[in-house]
């Protein structure tokens, strides 16, 4: 079965986040002052094979402690869904 | 006494290390391929700066899974000497050779000048020819350095003296206006519990002729070349 993993990596709430500040900062220039706290992060999909959801998640929890993520300054967010086209496909499907 | 230094794919502080090293001090160095297994008969290991694998991921992170890290953590597990600069710490500290992380500076800047280390401990093979409280001048060249750890390991980094340069004033004093990146307690270079690994953001071998700018740098390879000879002794 295909896997879509989509994976959020950001900063522990402890951690200064300088990115984020500047671009509050740009979004109150910008008169969104209602804007209270802005964290920025990074963003990774990741397709993969697995036997069931159950292994595809523990997995990529695995990618994201080994690499991913610096569990000393990140945490990390995972959600994972079937990849539809390609499980048809491969399901051999009607065309 | 034999020098090796880590060559990644990015790296580009490389040769201004093996400048200083064989040109200012006469010791023998060799560069060591990121794809190479056994460091054979070297005393000091250099993780030098550069953008390692282009920085993607974060800083450090890809580098830290080549072929070469397996035998510098082993090397590093018997005691031998690892210096890790710039790019080279951030590696050290993905690996867990180092403990903390380097976060983006808080400027967002790039920053690339001259900055005053004090040396908080002279008891480390890299600065056991400076005295406490000497002050080095030394350039910073990097967007991340930016020194963050716990503050349980914080303190157990203080308790134990391994944090062992800080950004200060010409004078020595330790203030927010000297730290150029944020850094947590004006942190610039921390050594592993057992004192034989060491990282720090700004470049000696970029301090290492008084036709740079100065020659303060070389302190941090002399220490490591008399504390070698003094345990070959």
């Amino acid at each position: 079965m295909t896997y879509r993993a989509e994976v959020f990596v950001t900063l522990k709430p402890v951690v200064n986040d300088p990115a984020g500040l500047t671009i509050r900062g740009g979004l109150h220039a910008l008169g969104f002052e209602s804007v209270k706290d802005v964290r920025a992060g990074k963003y990774l999909s990741i397709l993969l094979d697995e036997a069931d959801e159950d292994q595809a998640r523990s997995r990529v929890e695995e990618m994201a402690r080994q690499l991913l993520a610096n569990e000393v300054i990140e945490d990390f967010r995972i959600e994972l869904q079937p990849e539809p086209a390609l499980a048809e496909s491969r399901g051999g499907g009607p065309s | 006494m034999k020098t090796g230094i880590v060559v990644f794919p990015g790296t580009w502080s490389d040769r201004d290390c093996a400048h200083a090293l064989l040109e200012v001090l006469g010791e023998p160095v060799r560069f060591v391929d990121y794809r190479e297994r056994d460091l054979g008969d070297l005393n000091l290991v250099i993780l030098p700066g550069g953008f390692s694998y282009g920085d993607y991921l974060r800083c450090g992170a890809i580098a830290r899974f080549t072929p070469v890290m397996n035998a510098v953590a082993d090397f590093a597990n018997r005691g031998g000497l690892v210096l890790g600069i710039c790019n080279g710490f951030q590696i050290l500290q993905e690996a867990r050779l180092l403990p903390g992380a380097l976060l983006r500076n808080a400027s967002c800047e790039f920053r690339c000048e001259w900055v005053q280390l004090r040396v908080e401990q002279s008891d480390c093979a890299f600065t056991v020819d400076c005295r406490p409280g000497q002050v080095l001048r030394i350039p910073i060249s990097h967007g991340e350095g930016n020194f963050f750890a716990d503050p349980h390991t914080l303190e157990s980094l203080e308790a134990n003296g391994q944090i062992v340069f800080r950004y200060c004033t010409a004078d020595g004093r330790i203030t927010p206006e000297a730290n150029p990146n944020g850094s947590l307690r004006n942190i610039a270079g921390v050594a592993n519990a057992r004192g034989n690994v060491l990282g720090l953001m700004p470049h000696p071998e970029r301090a290492c002729e008084p036709l740079l700018g100065g020659d303060d740098g070389l302190a941090i390879f002399r220490s490591a070349i008399h504390a070698l000879n003094r345990v070959a002794v």
